[in-house]
């Protein structure tokens, strides 16, 4: 066993994690943070996608031990009932969640961009989102709600 | 060579099932303040059959939307519902909803005609407040009727609704049937581009229309014409289907081996929502779920027709097959 020490959200913890154990597991098993969901865990659909030190990855291939001394932030780090992101309420105006299974990762894959490219194109939207799956939406609704949220931000 | 191509599909879809006991029960409960409970076992995955419903009963009864509450996490205690499926849950559970509503309504409007001295036929409700017919100043607030019939008259004011299709099959002498409870209808248009050189097709545009009856809630409506085109372009192009009878077993474990189709695959699409209301659905509506993942597919393939004049008549249309066909024509 090996102690990892990392930040999420803002908090930080200390947990013992075996050398295989991945992301996904620290946040969902041992912390409780059940926002990233565990989809295909071959880090194809992107349920998962958290962000490390403001980058995106997909926790279920991202070995834990490799977050050590990192800060990583979940759906939950990115807004609150009552002082949501202006994506959460972007995405609640637009009808962009069906089923939501996608949607915490949707969420932080689309907070990386406008983080790095505030003004982004409808294709510039669409070449972020690719590596998150999506079967409800056709996708048509999450990039309308990340391209108004853009829109709020300018 | 990059060649492109427009193709048309057209298609109709039934609502529910047709061969019998295709059922759904609401019970519509009005509380002393007014507000109301609508208590199914209807699951929204996500299309919002929760936010349809809670609307459907928020019209029958006149009351504001946000006073419905919609009661259905379950299965085992609530109304008998069949499920999410077939395309089915607005019509056949939106039924169930504005019937239980309406009895609902009913109980309010027999206490209410004392006050308001009036025959309950001659009553109407809307924006909270129950009123004569022709005289709206006449009128009473249906949380004060809810509130004396609760506590002054002892009353439970509770509506109940079943629907459920009487099961048709053909008359043996004339072949007459009516199967379909009501039919909805598609158009979908597809413009592709197709690449000579290594077979590969990327759709540009899809146009889809569809008659759904009322719409009731035309983003909802949206979402599953958006979200089905995602399934049709997949379909076409991706996906190999297998059926889902035993003993088949699907030979795609994971995402690597079974590709979907990412924002990236999925062109930008115009919805047309075309309302032609059902004569027997609730307010109009017909049933808008399965359909929408049906017409992409044929829409492409004639759009590929279109674009190189070859016919390829088994999906999924990858580029190893637009090749052949394209060699086979020579």
């Amino acid at each position: 066993m090996y102690t990892l020490e990392l930040k999420v959200n803002g908090r930080a913890y200390k947990v013992e994690v075996k050398a295989t154990t991945t992301l996904l597991q620290v946040l969902r098993e041992k912390l409780g943070i059940t926002g990233p969901k565990v989809g295909c865990e071959t880090g194809d659909c992107g349920a998962c996608s958290v962000l490390v030190n403001g980058k995106l990855v997909k926790a279920c291939i991202t070995n834990a031990l490799t977050v050590h001394g990192k800060e990583v932030l979940t759906v939950e780090g990115l807004g609150r009932p009552g002082a949501f992101h202006p994506l959460q309420l972007a995405f609640h105006e637009h009808y962009a969640a069906q089923c939501g299974f996608c949607t915490p990762g949707m969420l932080m894959a689309a907070k990386a961009l406008l983080d790095e490219n505030p003004k982004p194109t409808r294709d510039e939207v669409k070449e972020a989102l690719s590596g998150n799956l999506c079967r409800c939406t056709g996708y048509v609704k999450i990039v309308d709600a990340i391209m108004a949220a853009a829109g709020e931000k300018a | 060579m990059k060649k492109r191509g427009v193709g048309l599909a057209v298609g109709l879809y039934p609502t529910g099932m047709s061969g019998g006991g295709d059922s759904s029960q609401a019970v519509v409960k009005v509380k002393p303040d007014g507000s109301v409970d609508l208590i199914l076992t209807s699951v929204d995955i996500g299309q919002g059959c929760k936010t349809v419903l809670a609307q459907i009963a928020a019209e029958e009864l006149g009351v504001p939307y946000d006073r419905v509450d919609v009661v259905n996490d379950d299965t085992d205690t609530g109304p008998l519902c069949f499920g999410t499926f077939a395309s089915r849950v607005t019509f056949v559970a939106g039924n169930a909803t504005k019937e239980a509503a309406r009895e609902a309504k009913q109980i309010l409007f027999s206490i209410a005609a004392d006050k308001l001295e009036a025959s309950p036929e001659d009553l109407e409700a809307a924006n909270g407040k129950i009123y004569v017919k022709g005289a709206p100043e006449r009128s009473v607030d249906i949380g004060a009727i809810a509130g004396e019939a609760t506590f002054g008259l002892r009353k439970v004011i509770v509506g109940r609704g079943h629907y459920m299709r009487t099961p048709s099959a053909p008359d043996p002498a004339t072949g007459k049937t009516d199967p379909f409870a009501t039919l909805a209808w598609a158009a979908v248009q597809a413009e592709v581009e197709v690449d000579t050189d290594t077979g590969e097709v990327t759709v540009l545009r899809l146009d889809c229309a569809y008659d759904v009856g009322r719409a009731v809630n035309p983003l909802l409506v949206e979402g599953q014409i958006e979200g089905g085109a995602g399934m049709g372009v997949g379909a076409a192009l991706m996906e190999q289907l297998y059926p889902y009878k035993s003993p088949v077993k699907f030979p795609a474990e994971t995402f690597g081996d079974y590709v979907i189709p990412t924002a990236m695959d999925v062109p930008d699409i115009r919805t047309v929502i075309y309302e032609c209301p059902s004569t027997n659905g609730p307010f109009g509506a017909k049933g808008i779920g399965e359909m929408t993942a049906n017409a992409p597919a044929p829409a492409i393939v004639a759009a590929i027709h279109d674009a190189i004049g070859v016919w390829i008549d088994e999906l999924p249309v990858t580029p190893e097959k637009v090749l052949r066909a394209l060699q086979a024509k020579g």
